[in-house]
């Protein structure tokens, strides 16, 4: 009984998790014949929608995609600042950005310095900063 | 270094690159979440362009049936109406009547134009309006005859070749120059000067007078806002009465026929056809090569088929005798000034019409005109033309350009932030002898061009939201009902897919509802939506105390259609109509809108809008009293 009650509201929430994503890959898929640009995986350049729908499904089903933690990305900008500035210089910024990790391009560097740099100090008080993106995306 | 050393070396490596990692990772998916939103707020603002534009439709079909009932109504519609059909059998304009008329004072201090007109003229008015100067009613009037004159003795299409030295340039929507035209330098402007922003009167100006300059070099299509209807609804008209408060109705005049004898579009090497919307699987350039353009007056106003009485019946109405020739029906007579049916849709198809990646020929149900054309109508109209490739515009891309159709439809869209400041970036295309068309983009921003991306993002948001939310508020009677509806237990909440629903299909708007919900209404920590709370910021302002808020809201709703029927109406563009007029088209209005409005309501409103009792209604007063007001902000006009 519990577990039919179960599968019913998954399968409650898997429509309408199904709704939303159609929803919006409609509103990237110009062209209208159920494809988005993507720079990965297929050769022809496009995701199909129907390749999109399940493996979108499992990530909002397994919560993969939640924004990351306030605490958390503190404690990463403290592991690049050892010794506890408060703050990362430009250069200290761009060499970790762009020579660890997964690389930024240089049009993602170059965005992200444009909000998280203060002119004056030419660098990044990342306490100050993480808190300002907080507010902007709520 | 020893073992403990390399041991440490290695794990701060390690935190290093997991910290990397993390803030990458981090920022990447914000920046995902901003294109979204980036990508959303485009998506509202387009989707309610084109359901405006579908609301054409409704006018058009409104129009079809006011002139067709003609003959029931009673003795008082009849002049109404047969004054509206007037404009459709309107004489030749003679020059000496306007201009002549017009006497430039000494005391003007703006722009003077000599002709003929040469680039020293050119100059003349970009530096004038730099500063904001208005060019005097004699000279617009005198440009619009000249161009006028030009304009009759070029063919539908006007064909250009590239060669080795010759470059032509295409821009979708005027914006920006990149060296003057000449012979070498060829431009094509591919429709649409009009009808944003307010400085229409002067772009059209600095263009018209460059193609009197350089008639072989640039050249002009006409696009879906060359239409003196269109100009009404999107504000150009506005903006020309505005400027030019005692000539304004005589410009109108001319530039309506100016925009009739507009080519319809460029043949560029025999090979390339640049049009202002695209095609339709029975476009057909021989038909479009011999049509009488300057007959197509406006999207609004199809041809009609009418009996010999009726068309009798009207001759006399307007002339106050019969007016009939020799050897020729008067039903004859009226159809040779109008385009036929399949004429009128094949120019309807090339200024109004989308590609789309569906292949077939689908009615553009968005815009209300027009079609969606297919890959394959691509190929089978390109192939019975001989032609190669489509150059039209006619929609904001967010990179300012598109290739669709396999490389055989490009659309070129110049007006970059098109709805908003950083909502979409404008581009031209250069085209050279035996290479593939170049893309050179842009994004003209003031100062707001430092802002990080995120505030742009914020900033179009928030417009895009408003506009929605204004959309919400004229519908609000039906989407309450909606709501209601689905609501059994009358607690004031339903499940977010419900509202969603009721969303969509009540708006009409084919947005991502559940992603948007939380800018347009409050949720609960159990999913489900409080519908009401989107009213609780936003409501119109009452301009009289004692009007219902339904006819309220019905007012507010079809403002933009009341707008262009008073207009049309008032013939003599006074600002006023009678009270008798704005019974009669109410009552029609009525019927055929479908409104809930009963006879008396509309009569106590005509008479609380004759405000010094004088038997006639200012009407733009009274439009303009329907404003929104939103909470948290200064009360502000809503654009109309």
């Amino acid at each position: 009984m519990a577990e039919e009650k179960d599968r019913e509201g998954t399968e409650a929430i898997v429509a309408e998790f199904h709704k939303k994503i159609k929803d919006a890959f409609e509103v990237f898929d110009h062209e209208t014949n159920n494809t988005v640009d993507v720079e990965e995986e297929e050769p022809t350049g496009y995701i199909r929608y129907e390749k999109f729908l399940p493996v979108m499904t499992r990530a909002l089903l397994e919560r993969k995609y939640r924004p990351i933690a306030e605490d958390v990305l503190l404690r990463a900008f403290e592991v690049l600042d050892p010794a506890k500035r408060g703050f990362l210089t430009k250069e200290e910024l761009v060499k970790y950005m762009t020579e660890e990790g997964e690389p930024f391009s240089q049009e993602e560097m170059e965005e992200m310095l444009s909000a998280a740099i203060d002119p004056e100090s030419n660098a990044i008080n990342y306490r100050d900063y993480i808190t300002m993106m907080v507010i902007d995306e709520n | 270094m020893d073992c403990g050393d390399s041991l440490k070396y290695l794990v701060n490596l390690a935190n290093t690159l997991k910290a990397a990692l993390v803030i990458q990772n981090w920022y990447r998916r914000y920046r995902a979440r901003l294109r979204a939103r980036q990508h959303y707020a485009l998506a509202i603002f387009q989707s309610i362009e084109y359901a405006d534009e579908q609301g054409q439709m409704q006018l058009s079909n409104f129009f079809s049936f006011m002139l067709e009932n003609y003959t029931k109504t009673c003795k008082e519609d009849s002049a109404l109406v047969s004054r509206l059909f007037e404009n459709t059998m309107r004489e030749n304009k003679d020059r000496q009547d306007y201009v002549g008329l017009i006497e430039v004072p000494e005391s003007y201090d703006g722009p003077r134009l000599h002709f003929p007109l040469t680039f020293t003229d050119i100059d003349l008015l970009l530096r004038a309006f730099k500063q904001q100067q208005i060019l005097h009613a004699h000279y617009v009037l005198e440009v619009l005859f000249e161009a006028r004159k030009v304009l009759k003795q070029m063919p539908n299409f006007t064909r250009i070749k590239t060669s080795p030295s010759k470059e032509i340039t295409i821009c979708g929507k005027f914006q920006r120059r990149n060296g003057l035209p000449s012979e070498n330098n060829p431009y094509v402007f591919n429709g649409d000067f009009v009808d944003r922003g307010n400085n229409s009167m002067e772009i059209l100006m600095i263009l018209l007078v460059s193609f009197l300059v350089y008639p072989t070099d640039l050249h002009l299509n006409r696009g879906n806002h060359e239409d003196f209807m269109m100009n009404l609804r999107y504000g150009f008209t506005k903006e020309i009465l505005h400027k030019y408060k005692l000539h304004g109705r005589k410009i109108l005049q001319i530039l309506e026929e100016v925009y009739t004898w507009l080519p319809i579009g460029t043949i560029i090497d025999n090979e390339i056809l640049v049009i202002h919307g695209g095609i339709s699987e029975s476009t057909d350039l021989n038909t479009l090569h011999k049509i009488q353009r300057n007959k197509m007056r406006s999207v609004l106003m199809p041809p009609m088929s009418i009996n010999e009485e009726q068309a009798f019946d009207l001759r006399r109405n307007k002339a106050g005798s019969s007016t009939v020739l020799p050897g020729k029906t008067e039903s004859e007579k009226f159809s040779s000034e109008q385009l036929t049916k399949h004429e009128w849709e094949q120019i309807i198809d090339v200024l109004w019409s989308d590609p789309r990646g569906r292949k077939g020929c689908y009615p553009n149900t968005s815009r209300g005109g027009g079609c969606y054309f297919g890959p394959d109508v691509t190929s089978k109209i390109l192939s019975k033309n001989q032609l190669k490739m489509i150059i039209r515009s006619h929609e904001c891309k967010p990179d300012g350009y598109e290739i669709c159709h396999d490389g055989k439809v490009i659309t070129v869209f110049s007006a970059s932030n098109y709805y908003e400041e950083g909502s979409n970036r404008g581009a031209y295309i250069r085209l050279s002898y035996g290479s593939t068309p170049q893309f050179f983009q842009y994004q003209v921003t003031s100062t707001s061009c430092l802002n990080p991306l995120h505030q742009r993002v914020s900033a179009m948001e928030f417009s895009a939201f408003k506009i929605l939310k204004e959309r919400m508020l004229s519908r609000k009677t039906d989407l309450i009902n909606a709501f209601q509806l689905r609501d059994y237990s009358r607690s004031g909440r339903i499940s977010l897919a419900q509202w969603a629903f009721s969303m969509e299909s009540i708006l009409g708007l084919n947005l991502p509802w559940r992603s948007l919900s939380s800018h347009l209404v409050n949720i609960d920590h159990d999913g489900n939506v409080d519908y009401m709370s989107s009213f609780d910021d936003i409501h119109i302002e009452k301009p009289l105390k004692e009007i219902k808020s339904s006819l309220i809201e019905t007012l507010y709703r079809y403002r933009s259609d009341l707008k262009i029927i008073f207009n049309v109406i008032d013939t003599d563009h006074s600002g006023l109509i009678s009270m008798d007029e704005f019974r009669t088209m109410w009552k029609l209005f009525n019927t055929h809108y479908n409104v809930h409005i009963d006879d008396s309501q509309i009569d106590e409103l005509a008479c609380t809008m004759d405000f010094n009792k004088d038997g006639s209604i200012d009407f733009n007063e009274f439009l303009k009293a329907f404003y929104v007001v939103h909470k948290y902000e200064k009360p502000e006009k809503s654009s109309n």
